[in-house]
């Protein structure tokens, strides 16, 4: 182990260490040790299910607009199909989608260049880490494949319906769904507690707490956020294969067990990981954000304080998806204050942003676009998230399409806007070539546009009463009157207009990787340390010695400098 | 690694001595522990029992897992978590801990505990039947939001 | 070592990388294993015939049980001492020696289970002893995954090389330690 740190880091060739032979390619990019690489089998694995996701929720849609058809690609659509294709969409797009992509590669790729490392502290533990998450996607992906076919008892999992086989018609399945979701989990402690200690650790000598960019904060913070959040629901995972498989009791209430201890076991999990995805996506946007209006972020700290707060608060949340479920009326005044209260901290998140923008040269290139459009799609799923964290409005809005609509105002502006602004960000540094922005641009409206389309006239539907869980609505004439059908119409043939859009994401990725202008170091012109190495990063990230950090991130448009950017690590 | 210079000022004043006699202090509270039960009173039993509990896992992660050594953020992180667990106790225990509800009730508890008041079942014996299996009443925890 | 990053070799938050990690999967278990207990309590208060059901279990297993356990700790802090020392024979001896208590351990759980198993309290009898076997089952299963690290790290204190694993995995049994301090009153004293 080498003892003399300061030395090496100066004078020292840190790839030399580790990166000097010429690996062949199975080593290096099928059992990888460097985090870029990881990072990229993380960023493909999940748009590949993203893929998969977005295909789950073009069937059903088409099952919903138009009962009974047979959907190109699927065929006639089963109720049983229905079932699996929905929760399946709910479980890969959130825990196979928005956590590798938002927290596992961006964070692989992030963390080490931005705090000024050669790579992750514990490589084989993130090696680890991704292999136990493709093993958690072929098993869930593989319960398509099973007798029975896959779970579909909903991404909630509730019991009895995902523990009693007769109820649920899918043994298999539904042990395959509760076992992938466990190993995801197992999967990403490993991956956060590299990403915690990676980032408490080994940041460039001189990089303080406040010199941290935000996007390394808040994927820092969600990493914590999860490994406090995650371990009821470990141990109710245990509990459920013991039910589903073992014929214990633990979650039925014929035999001593109670069904509401899942739902607390969930969502003390369940609601915290809304935050875990989230604040990714924040960080991500300060950093486009500020890069794009050259301006310091206003208010560096209010954010990463609002960011804690909210974290904190998001585990005094959890209640409030079981309103309906029976729970204490007490508890539910409790757990309908403290959601109200925890709108605060993100408003006032929202408002540095604005007053960030404020003032500032805005150009809005296609990353900047994506920002834009988080905050303003994220407010609409906040703001309505206030409906329905007041208890007694939610009695009627639970289970109903406006929560639907809701959720994914919130998750679709995480999970889609958020990675799209930084993956067309930091596209120059990963695969060392711009992207065609107008290309980009395009994509950006053929996206954004047909996403309002689709969940705009849910809300409508929701507020009418339509239930989440119909597989036809046409068994259900006062939900099938014809305005419903034609706002429904509207939904799928918008979902498949986006989905048909992201072609044009893969085929702009695919020729600027190839035939793409080469990009700068800094095209950008940013701040941080990511940018002072070469794109891409060779192995060990600076091969000519780390660099040193002298100030924050946020440095534009210093009074005193000719430039309108102040590097991190150039010296005063 | 770095830590030995960090570490040898702390732990080397006190040589494998001390961690024995922490051993001992340990052990001497488990039998307390143990007989704690025998006296059959029950504050005194939960007292030993887990007032003991707490006061060996401070032994330990003090003098074995040398936590005092450690910056203060790794007492904050491992409260935080401890906090977090008393919050989900204090959040889904006055749900799980009743047996009946707004629309919904548990079967199988409400007759066992009716057994055992009434002394019908003593719960030492074997364990097959003695959680109400029958009743077939399924429609006290069923969907019906009636009203 | 050379295969190691420099980013490992890093100390600012002042703490070694490997000791500052093993205190953060110390608090995540400490979640997992908050949730299957708390929610053991809240049955255990809720139900007088759980008390019960609770006297069913061997008092004198779990105080042996605890006493081999707190032994294999005695002996897990002294090899973190001789490695401190850079004895590192002495260090991978006294980490076999906490192998074997682990190993003891698990037998005399087997012993316990076996018996009670075939005197019909098994898994499936109700709820009770669900819990039991779940929540003893979870610390059985992290007391098998500390002896095998225990067993590899001792393979490598016996050649002097990474003798600071030794207090990484010594800190590591400890918690596992600490979590059955609070299994024995909760499955077998309170009564």
């Amino acid at each position: 182990m080498a003892e003399s740190i300061p030395v090496e880091e100066h004078h020292g060739d840190p790839a030399g260490d580790h990166g000097h032979h010429e690996m062949s390619f199975v080593s290096k990019y099928v059992f990888p040790l460097d985090h870029k690489i990881i990072a990229m089998q993380y960023l493909f694995t999940g748009m590949f299910m993203a893929l998969i996701g977005g295909f789950f929720s073009y069937v059903f849609r088409m099952q919903l607009a138009f009962p009974g058809m047979e959907v190109p690609g699927w065929g006639v659509v089963s109720p049983a199909d229905y079932n699996a294709l929905v929760t399946n969409h709910g479980t890969i797009m959130i825990f196979w989608v928005a956590m590798p992509v938002l927290i596992a590669a961006f964070g692989n790729y992030l963390i080490p260049l931005m705090i000024g490392a050669d790579d992750m502290v514990f490589p084989k533990i993130n090696r680890l880490s991704y292999q136990v998450f493709l093993v958690s996607a072929i098993v869930i992906l593989g319960a398509f494949f099973v007798e029975g076919g896959a779970f579909g008892g909903a991404w909630t999992a509730y019991p009895p319906l995902s523990t009693k086989a007769e109820y649920n018609l899918t043994g298999l399945g539904s042990t395959l769904w509760i076992t992938a979701v466990f190993l995801e989990f197992v999967a990403f402690l490993l991956g956060g507690i590299n990403f915690i200690v990676t980032c408490m650790n080994s940041r460039a000598p001189g990089m303080k707490m406040w010199d941290i960019p935000m996007v390394v904060w808040m994927i820092v913070i969600a990493s914590i956020l999860f490994m406090l959040s995650v371990g009821p629901l470990l141990a109710g995972g245990i509990m459920m294969i013991f039910d589903q498989n073992l014929g214990t009791a633990f979650f039925d209430p014929d035999r001593g067990g109670d069904p509401i201890l899942w739902q607390h076991l969930f969502w003390f999990f369940g609601h915290p990981e809304v935050y875990v995805v989230l604040l990714p996506a924040v960080g991500i946007v300060a950093d486009v954000m500020t890069t794009f209006s050259r301006k310091k972020l206003f208010g560096y700290k209010t954010v990463l304080y609002t960011a804690i707060g909210t974290g904190v608060l998001s585990f005094t949340v959890w209640a409030h998806h079981q309103f309906i479920a029976g729970i204490d009326p007490r508890m539910a005044n409790v757990f309908t204050v403290t959601t109200l209260l925890i709108s605060v901290p993100i408003a006032e998140m929202l408002f540095v942003y604005i007053a960030t923008l404020y003032g500032g040269s805005i150009t809005l290139t296609t990353p900047m676009l994506w920002a834009l459009a988080f905050i303003f799609e994220f407010l609409i799923g906040g703001i309505t998230g206030i409906f329905l964290g007041a208890s007694g409005n939610d009695i009627y809005m639970h289970d109903t399409y406006f929560v639907l609509a809701h959720f994914h105002y919130t998750f679709y502006p995480i999970a889609i806007i958020g990675t799209y602004a930084g993956f067309t960000y930091w596209f120059p540094k990963m695969f060392g070539k711009m992207m065609n922005d107008t290309l980009g641009k395009l994509h950006f409206w053929l996206t954004i546009i047909p996403f309002n389309l689709i969940f705009l006239p849910l809300f409508v539907l929701g507020a009418s009463g339509q239930h989440r869980r119909i597989y036809d609505f046409t068994n259900y004439p006062e939900l099938a009157q014809p305005w419903q059908q034609d706002l429904r119409i509207l939904a799928s043939v918008s979902l498949c207009v986006m989905l048909g859009a992201q072609v044009l994401f893969f085929y702009n990725v695919i020729t600027s990787w190839m035939s793409g202008k080469k990009a700068e170091k800094n095209p950008w012109k940013a701040n941080s340390l990511e940018w002072t190495a070469d794109s891409p990063p060779p192995h060990g990230n600076w091969p000519e010695g780390l660099p040193n950090c002298y100030r924050g991130p946020y440095e534009y448009s210093h009074p005193d400098r000719e430039e309108d950017y102040w590097p991190q690590n150039e010296p005063a | 690694m770095s830590d030995h210079a960090e570490t040898a000022d702390g732990h080397d004043e006190h040589g494998d001595s001390h961690y024995i006699k922490i051993y001992f202090w340990l052990l001497g509270l488990l039998i307390v522990s143990y007989i704690g039960p025998e006296f059959g009173i029950q504050w005194l039993t939960l007292i030993t029992a887990f007032g003991i509990a707490i006061v060996k896992a401070y032994l330990v992660t003090v003098h074995f897992m040398h936590i005092n050594l450690t910056p203060r953020y790794v007492v904050y992180t491992v409260a935080t978590s401890l906090i977090f667990m008393l919050l989900f106790f204090a959040g889904a225990a006055p749900d799980v801990m009743k047996d009946s509800g707004t629309n919904w009730q548990k079967p199988a508890w409400i007759e066992a505990e009716r057994a055992y008041e009434a002394g019908e079942v003593s719960g030492v014996a074997d364990h097959g039947d003695d959680h109400g299996a029958g009743h077939g009443d399924e429609a006290g925890h069923g969907e019906e939001s009636g009203h | 070592m050379s295969e190691m990053p420099i980013a490992t070799t890093r100390s600012a938050a002042g703490m070694p990388t490997a000791r500052l990690a093993v205190w953060w999967i110390i608090a995540s278990e400490i979640v997992i294993f908050g949730g299957v207990l708390g929610s053991y309590i809240m049955h255990r208060l809720a139900h007088g015939i759980w008390a019960d059901y609770a006297a069913n279990t061997n008092t004198e297993i779990g105080l042996i049980n605890t006493f081999v356990l707190l032994t294999s700790s005695l002996a897990a802090v002294l090899a973190h001492q001789a490695a401190e020392r850079g004895d590192g024979q002495r260090a991978a001896n006294l980490l076999y020696a906490t192998t074997g208590g682990g190993l003891v351990f698990l037998c005399i759980k087997g012993y316990e289970w076996s018996y009670e198993i075939s005197h019909g309290m098994t898994i499936t009898a109700n709820t009770f002893w669900s819990f039991y076997y779940t929540a003893a089952g979870i610390h059985a299963l992290h007391v098998i995954a500390g002896m095998i690290l225990m067993v590899i790290t001792a393979g490598w204190a016996k050649k002097n090389e990474h003798l600071h694993r030794v207090e990484i995995i010594g800190v590591y049994w400890h918690f596992v330690d600490v979590v059955w301090i609070f299994l024995f009153p909760l499955l077998y004293i309170a009564k």
